[in-house]
């Protein structure tokens, strides 16, 4: 008789917890480690409270393993993540291999429309929604206003690389350890590529023509490159070609930049009193182009987030990405911080917010936004589609390796009409092996 | 016939020593001031004195959950650590004392596993743990280190057996003893310092590894690795944070290496003299 009370008290016991688990579910998140990122964390409690069936997992990764980490689970339909952080640059592929499921539940309130339509479009394929952003940015040029003053030149809003070129070198002194300009030089794909894909383009170069044919051989390339490497080299910092994002930030935030063109997100970096030495003299212009051609360099980065097809859990999921990359989440960090910290660059009412639109940068940052155009990069036709990247899966690699001669190019290892050479060689032989040229 | 060294030569080997040993260090070290930096100081360049804050270490503690991967660490270490040892000692006995004219290809070829990328193997073997189930599970990453800590241990402990005598063996075994006795109370007992120095080594590399561990867990399983590795950012300033979880990673295994420096030490130079 005990035995069989016993019995029935753990099997009620086991009912009602299976019944508790069957009610709750639990969203795993695999994110990047980024300010915004990590803020969104600390504001999940009003998601949460919201939605007390859903509890959330988070795991953040440092950007190239989360890369790596999520590609191997979304491809072998893993199931270990229901919401993933991924770029703009794997949204097309990914979606085009069926490996996310499309976003046609956020919500009656969500606002599809009000998304910037320069960020929209990288992430839609057949008119469906296959990830929403989260933030958004395009590329800029940060200057050092009291230094321009004193050399007496003036930033025009729209500059030229010939102008920026003169006003560097001008700006240089090397006494006072001031380099004139900062530019990426660590090699990689997303690292000094991005910076140099975006440049060319401002040239009017690109990276493939029409039929997939690599365009290093071109004019546009060896004056593009060029030009970098001679800037650099009159007025770039000392071993300019291991610095990446964080390096010239650091620089600039230190007051050893004069110019810096980098991600627009920088700007609420460098505007920072707590971090920046030089944050009430910092200046901001278009990304330049080349006299003669209108192209800015289409620069356009987000981090989106979307649901892998191997998720059991696509309903609350959406719910969590819907609160994420809403209105009313931008609404709650400025609340709770301030509009300066706002995820930036995803929605057009943030940019049309009075409160916003006090921020030095908002405006900038806007303007750079709605001038990139992904599908469109460059003058020339091209057969992809992406800024300061390529859409297609062997663009990682393949923009490493370039990456790679570009910067030994930047550190005098070789000269720039051989890192062309190898450069064109190297990505025909992938172009060919990938099926691209027949 | 020793050589006695005079006071001059041992101040300079002792010197020389110092220097090998803090230059050796002077990651961990420089490691351990950053934790101690403001984010500013941290990027500012080289500098050995801290201001002396705590704050990345609360910021690291109120970010994330330390103890969770703390104790996945804990159990996933020492679990593929005792489970190599029960599948290494036999192997190791066989391999020592009755060895095939085969044997040395069977140890050369366990070490060859050891000779491949470990991302090339990355899609069978994930593809293999999602269809059992073992994603995201101690089971399965304990499992996973126990395999690939295996071919060392097997190979460590194979050369400390074979600097026990076989006659000591021999005699166990006209004495009466079985097998199983003549392993765990003769063989075992004699090899204690060899076995401690693989543990202990054993423990360390499964602490560390880091390709595995980030690879086939999520958030249940995550040990410490999976824990600094989210500290890293490619855009803005964490170094500081950084580095105060990457001292809070090390710290148990560092403390553990330096209460047992003796039998480790003792371990790696057993048999070294004859």
């Amino acid at each position: 008789m005990k035995l069989k009370t016993l019995m029935l008290g753990a099997c009620s016991m086991l009912a009602i917890a299976g019944t508790a688990q069957a009610q709750s579910t639990t969203l795993t998140i695999a994110t990047v480690n980024n300010g915004d990122m990590i803020r969104m964390q600390s504001l999940t409690e009003d998601f949460t409270t919201k939605n007390p069936d859903i509890q959330l997992n988070w795991v953040t990764l440092e950007e190239n393993v989360l890369r790596e980490r999520v590609t191997t689970d979304v491809a072998t339909k893993g199931g270990q993540y229901d919401v993933m952080t991924i770029g703009n640059y794997e949204v097309p592929i990914w979606a085009k291999q069926g490996w996310l499921l499309p976003l046609d539940n956020l919500g009656a309130d969500y606002d599809v429309d009000d998304l910037l339509p320069s960020i929209r479009s990288g992430l839609e394929m057949d008119g469906k929604l296959y990830a929403a952003p989260f933030y958004g940015e395009s590329a800029m040029l940060m200057y050092r206003t009291d230094l321009f003053e004193k050399a007496g030149i003036t930033m025009p809003e729209d500059p030229t690389w010939e102008f920026i070129a003169d006003a560097a070198r001008k700006i240089t002194d090397r006494d006072a350890n001031l380099s004139g300009i900062c530019l990426r030089g660590k090699a990689g794909w997303g690292e000094n590529m991005a910076f140099l894909t975006a440049l060319n383009n401002s040239f009017g170069g690109r990276w493939f023509d029409e039929n997939w044919k690599p365009q290093f051989d071109q004019p546009e390339w060896k004056e593009s490159l060029q030009f970098y490497v001679n800037l650099m080299k009159d007025a770039g910092p000392s071993g300019a070609s291991s610095n990446g994002f964080n390096e010239n930030l650091t620089l600039f935030q230190q007051g050893q930049c004069g110019m810096w063109m980098d991600a627009t997100v920088a700007a609420s970096f460098v505007a920072d009193p707590k971090n920046s030495t030089v944050a009430d003299k910092v200046g901001y212009a278009m990304f330049p182009s080349k006299e003669g051609v209108d192209n800015h360099g289409n620069w356009l980065w987000s981090w989106n987030l979307a649901i892998p097809a191997g998720s059991t859990k696509a309903d609350a999921a959406q719910k969590f990405i819907s609160w994420a990359t809403s209105k009313g989440y931008t609404e709650l960090v400025a609340s709770k911080e301030s509009w300066a910290a706002v995820p930036p660059g995803t929605r057009t009412s943030l940019y049309e917010n009075a409160e916003y639109k006090k921020e030095p940068f908002a405006e900038p940052t806007f303007k750079a936004i709605q001038a990139a155009n992904i599908t469109k990069p460059t003058v020339k036709p091209v057969p992809y589609i992406g800024g300061q990247w390529v859409s297609i899966p062997e663009f990682q690699s393949l923009g490493t390796t370039v990456g790679q001669l570009f910067s030994a190019a930047l550190a005098g290892q070789t000269s720039v009409d051989d890192a062309l050479a190898q450069a064109q060689q190297v990505s025909t032989r992938e172009m060919t092996r990938g099926g691209y040229i027949k | 016939m020793a050589r006695t060294a005079s006071t001059g030569q041992k101040i300079a080997w002792t010197v020389v020593a110092w220097v090998i040993a803090l230059v050796i260090f002077f990651p961990i070290l420089y490691t351990i001031i950053t934790s101690f930096k403001t984010e500013p100081e941290a990027i500012a360049g080289i500098s050995l004195i801290p201001s002396g804050t705590f704050q990345n270490y609360i910021d690291v503690e109120t970010q994330r959950d330390y103890f969770r991967p703390f104790m996945n660490s804990v159990i996933i270490s020492l679990g593929s650590t005792v489970l190599a040892l029960i599948v290494a000692i036999p192997a190791a006995w066989s391999m020592a004392f009755s060895p095939t004219r085969r044997t040395k290809d069977i140890l050369m070829w366990m070490l060859s596993t050891k000779m491949m990328p470990a991302v090339a193997v990355l899609v069978p073997i994930y593809l293999l743990f999602r269809d059992w189930g073992l994603l995201d599970s101690r089971i399965g990453l304990t499992l996973m280190l126990t395999l690939i800590n295996l071919p060392i241990v097997v190979w460590m402990l194979y050369t400390y057996f074979r600097e026990i005598p076989g006659e000591i063996l021999e005699a166990s075994r006209m004495d009466g003893a079985s097998l199983w006795n003549e392993i765990v109370y003769v063989l075992t007992p004699m090899a204690v310092p060899g076995i401690a120095s693989t543990l202990l080594l054993n423990i360390i590399l499964a602490w560390n590894e880091s390709f595995w561990t980030i690879r086939l867990t999520t958030t249940n399983a995550a040990p410490l690795t999976a824990f600094i590795a989210s500290f890293s950012s490619p855009q803005g300033l964490f170094w500081a944070k950084l580095s105060a979880a990457s001292t809070m990673a090390i710290a148990p295994i560092l403390i553990m290496g330096w209460f047992s420096q003796r039998q480790l030490v003792r371990g790696l130079t057993f048999g070294a003299v004859k």
